[in-house]
């Protein structure tokens, strides 16, 4: 193929002008060369004869003249098996390798295999003469606790291929021809273990998009009760700093009941990833016995890596996210977070002098933010498969203020929406979601009326809380007092929940289920108790046997013990 | 390069800082001398070259001569560094001589994350404020939020004096003329002298070089840190850098985003604080700021975007550090290991605090006082006096001690909500108080 070359007309930060002859496609890749380095970027502008790039690395250094090559390739990865534990940046360079190449720094212009070079024992599973088509599965191999499909190419057009020659049995190089497919018009293809698939197309090869309607579970009481997440569903977590947004990710990526987790940490800090990074590794993922990381891909292009590979890394996990999803895999994706994507497209967009709209964010900011949730989704495979992708964000709006336009745009298009609270933080109440404005669209894992009811009771002891600071104790009926102590109870010991603690930070649906009806049941009777002090005591001891409740482990004789000690000490004060 | 000898006689257009100048085979980023002005290239159309003049352009004249140097800013780094003061393009301001071996380029490119190592340091103040409840910790990045007129520079100097660091480095950005000098004469006087370099820029001179000042910091933190020692950087005051990076960009008729600053404050200001890092194999870099809130408001794009960047931030309010708000995220690291009840104190007596905070609004509107509230009060105020004035100048071990005196001082062991073993174990003796 013939390569389309051009020069550089001019550099403006990230943004480079570059004249050219020939043929160019808008959002195809292209190299600058400079010294003996080759820059990548993408073109995202062609205007009157001329192209805008957006860089993906410092620009320092480029001068007018250089020489740059155009590719003809969409901004793609490569996707194949060994892609899990891996430590990726935006752009899909494996960091630890680049660590061992370039070591301190992130060298500009270095760009390595994403794929591990090895080998794989391949078994086929089409056969000569099958006919296939994109997203088919020509054969497996095993990926630490998977077995990873081989798959054809997702951008294969037509349906008319049919398999040629396929490898035996047997171990391959994973960029080893393993199979040949021909089409009606006698076109050739070889298919190896590894394939590109360009990271802004959505992949559709399945027979039909679900509605998500299984919970997932996140052993999360307050989300997996009150604020549910379903399979195939988005949701998002907007809060200002310092509430912890990336705390709560972090548990979420540890607890959640799916196959694979891919964290997109984007324009965050590297500390935070760091963490994940030495973390994950020693957890034991309770489903399998296996370390976490197994299940784990992490894309990290923090806060000081170049703007542009921000943009485009929260694409590259969806579309990794959406590969597992082609093997019948249940997958969970956390973006953290959408803001600083949402900024890169912003830095962008003023440079290329697009006539900016609120806040200087892009017209197209709400678009591209609904396009990305919606790749999100339960579906149903060719082969009848079920497999799902769940989108997470999180917001980081300016000054704690919701009514941003990047927090908006994301309200608009997701199905569940966990807002944090500050007040909530600063009394080290956590997860520090507000569970009176939070919301969410999906079923939940307790019974749905009565979680209602307990929330209202809830709003109702808000209520009686704010009008208290102002009439006091002393103005407060014993009826709204008790009220206001049953929504304090359901905060204390059910929407809060400690992450360090050993047993409480994760609770499976079961154990929600038991704590919650039994809760219930504390919540709806009708207590005899003479004043506010007396009220006070007996649910500062009800919520003291709760929390002990909570550090017995499930089904074992203490949590039955103690949850017959709970039930006996409030029937003690109900009303005949 | 041929064009490093050529010099450019006709400048096109001056605007604000920026000149532009018709040149052939100039790179993006380079260093130029405009007059005997040093100047940075950072745009280029076809044969146009934009410059941002150091100095300003003020008095710039359209035949003046450009000359570019064919490498871009640089820093020269040695350990002649150290005790010496420069300004923000690295002129000596200190009548030293100027310092050229050893050029390093500055604004170089971001620490590879999976190098990172989480820290397990804390890094010793003598002030319980932070030592205590807020632990400043290696290879953190912490800002102190702060308004106008509290003392800032002089805790920061103070830090400074105290930490157990190998290098200081201090970048000083639109400071007063005399704190510049206070800062200088506190460090000479206590001894600090002799292992700090300066980056200087006060409020009179060039606003480029005051965008400067961080890069040239950072980038001799680094050269330190990679040799293997603790570097500790000092930033003041990193709302006057952002305010620096607002004028540039609007004399760059770049669209502003939010209250007149540009869209990439974030970047900008990540780019620099990501910086601070614990070096597997070497040294570290701590990097403790200062922002200034225009008007106290902590939603001011400044103080926000830092908040998102940092790990945690220190509020400096009327003279003390703020219990409520502080923050230090990775204190965690650290707090485990150094005494048993470390960790439970600093819980406890913030809860209690917290506490008195409510009997004092109670008292304020009227309400009753009940026999614990004026417990609470008794506490709040010896709390106060005793471990948040920041004259307060003691090691972790003696402010832990402190705690629980001034616990014993005001309740019943029971009282504290602390468990019933460290209790046994460190409550003070009633008679040994007085």
């Amino acid at each position: 193929m013939k390569v389309e070359t051009g020069y550089v007309a001019g550099v403006n930060g990230n943004l480079i002008k570059v004249d050219f002859d020939g043929s160019v496609r808008k959002n195809e890749v292209g190299y600058i060369l400079v010294d003996d380095k080759r820059l990548k970027g993408e073109v995202i502008r062609i205007n009157n004869g001329e192209v805008s790039m957006q860089i993906y690395e410092m620009t320092d250094g480029i001068k007018v003249g250089d020489a740059v090559e155009f590719t003809g390739e969409l901004m793609s990865v490569d996707l194949g098996p060994g892609l899990l534990t891996q430590v990726y940046d935006g752009l899909q360079n494996p960091l630890p390798q680049l660590a061992e190449q370039c070591g301190f720094f992130l060298d500009r212009g270095v760009y390595l295999d994403a794929i591990p070079d090895r080998n794989w024992d391949f078994t086929p599973v089409a056969e000569v003469g099958d006919r296939v088509r994109a997203g088919d599965t020509i054969g497996t191999v095993p990926e630490g606790l998977f077995t990873h499909h081989i798959m054809v190419p997702f951008t294969l057009r037509g349906t008319d291929w049919t398999v040629k020659s396929i490898k035996k049995h047997g171990s391959y190089h994973v960029r080893e021809t393993i199979c040949t497919i021909a089409n009606d018009k006698g076109e050739e293809r070889e298919l190896s273990m590894v394939f590109t698939q360009p990271i802004k197309q959505a992949v559709d090869c399945y027979a039909e998009k679900l509605r998500p309607n299984e919970p997932l579970v996140t052993k999360i009481r307050c989300i997996d009760a009150f604020l549910p997440v379903a399979k195939g569903g988005t949701f998002c977590t907007p809060g200002p700093f310092g509430a912890g947004k990336t705390v709560l990710q972090h548990m979420q990526a540890k607890n959640s009941d799916v196959d694979i987790v891919i964290v997109a940490a984007c324009g965050e800090r590297a500390g935070e990833v760091v963490e994940v990074l030495k973390e994950f590794p020693e957890l034991i993922d309770p489903k399998t016995g296996r370390s976490l990381m197994e299940r784990t891909i992490i894309i990290c292009n923090t806060s000081s890596m170049p703007v542009a590979a921000r943009e485009a890394s929260v694409y590259t996990a969806v579309t990794l996210a959406e590969y597992y999803r082609q093997m019948g895999l249940d997958v969970l994706m956390l973006a953290d977070s959408t803001s600083r994507w949402a900024q890169a497209m912003r830095e962008m967009s003023g440079r290329l002098e697009e006539i900016p709209g609120e806040e200087a964010f892009p017209a197209y900011l709400e678009s591209s933010i609904a396009a990305f949730y919606e790749r999100a989704g339960k579906v149903r495979l060719n082969d009848d498969r079920i497999a799902s992708i769940t989108i997470g964000g999180t917001v980081s709006p300016a000054g704690g203020n919701f009514e941003e336009p990047v927090t908006q745009a994301t309200l608009k298009v997701v199905g569940a929406f966990h807002g944090l609270a500050r007040e909530r933080s600063d009394a080290r109440k956590y997860p520090a979601i507000h569970p009176v404005d939070s919301w969410s669209k999906y079923k939940g894992v307790v019974d749905t009326d009565r979680m209602e009811q307990a929330r209202s009771i809830l709003i109702r002891s808000t209520e009686v809380g704010q009008m208290m600071k102002v009439v006091g104790e002393e103005g407060t009926s014993n009826e709204d007092y008790i009220t206001y102590q049953k929504g304090e109870l359901l905060d204390a010991v059910y929407l809060q929940q400690n992450s360090f603690d050993p047993i409480d930070a994760a609770c499976v649906p079961e154990r929600q289920r038991k704590e919650f009806d039994r809760l219930y049941d504390a919540m709806m009777q009708t207590y005899e108790i003479a004043d506010k002090k007396d009220i006070r005591a007996f649910f500062n001891q009800l919520r003291q046997e709760f929390l002990d409740w909570h550090g017995t482990e499930f089904e074992t004789p203490e949590f039955e013990k103690q949850e017959k000690k709970i039930s006996d000490f409030y029937m003690s004060k109900v009303v005949s | 390069m041929p064009n490093m000898q050529k010099v450019y006689t006709k400048i096109d257009s001056i605007v604000g800082n920026v000149v532009t100048v018709r040149a052939q085979g100039v790179k993006n980023g380079d260093l130029a001398l405009v007059g005997d002005s040093y100047a940075n290239v950072i745009k280029l159309e076809k044969d146009i070259v934009s410059l941002q003049v150091f100095a300003g352009a003020q008095g710039v004249s359209t035949t003046d001569p450009v000359r570019f140097l064919g490498r871009p800013m640089m820093v020269s780094f040695s350990d002649h560094l150290l005790g010496r003061i420069f300004d923000g393009a690295g002129v000596p301001r200190d009548n030293g001589p100027a310092l050229t071996e050893n050029l390093i380029p500055i604004g170089g490119p971001s620490f590879n994350p999976s190098k990172r190592i989480l820290s397990k340091n804390m890094i010793r103040t003598g002030i319980p404020m932070i030592d205590v409840f807020n632990t400043l910790v290696e290879s953190q990045k912490l800002p102190i939020f702060s308004i106008s007129g509290e003392p800032y520079n002089q805790l920061l100097s103070r830090i400074a004096m105290q930490a157990e660091v190998d290098v200081i480095i201090l970048g000083g950005m639109g400071l007063k003329y005399d704190d510049y000098m206070e800062f200088r004469d506190t460090l000479e006087k206590g001894g600090a002298m002799s292992h700090t370099v300066m980056f200087i820029h006060t409020a009179a001179d060039p606003i480029v070089e005051c965008t400067l000042v961080p890069d040239m910091s950072l980038a001799v933190a680094e050269q330190f840190a990679l040799e293997g020692k603790r570097v500790l950087v000092l930033l003041t005051d990193m709302t006057n850098f952002a305010d620096a990076q607002k004028e540039m960009a609007i004399t760059m008729e770049q669209v502003p985003s939010n209250r007149g600053y540009p869209g990439d404050l974030y970047s900008c200001l990540a780019s620099r604080y990501e910086k601070a890092v614990d070096i597997e194999g070497a040294g570290s870099i701590t990097i403790l700021g200062v922002t200034t809130m225009p008007g106290d408001d902590v939603t001011h794009p400044v103080p926000d975007n830092t908040g998102y960047i940092t790990e945690g931030q220190y509020y400096l309010k009327s003279g003390h550090i703020e219990p409520f708000g502080s923050l230090s995220r990775l204190k965690q690291n650290v707090n485990g290991e150094t005494r048993d009840d470390h960790r439970a104190l600093m819980d406890g007596m913030i809860r209690l605090y917290a506490q008195y905070k409510e009997s004092l609004e109670k008292k304020s509107m009227g309400f009753m006082m009940t026999e614990w509230d004026d417990k609470l009060l008794k506490y709040g105020e010896l709390f106060e006096s005793k471990m948040m004035d920041l004259s307060v100048n003691i090691p972790l071990e003696d402010a832990l001690d402190l705690g629980w005196n001034i616990l014993a001082e005001c309740f019943e062991p029971n009282e504290t909500g602390m468990k019933t073993s460290l209790i046994q174990e460190r409550w003070p003796n009633k008679e040994a108080l007085s």
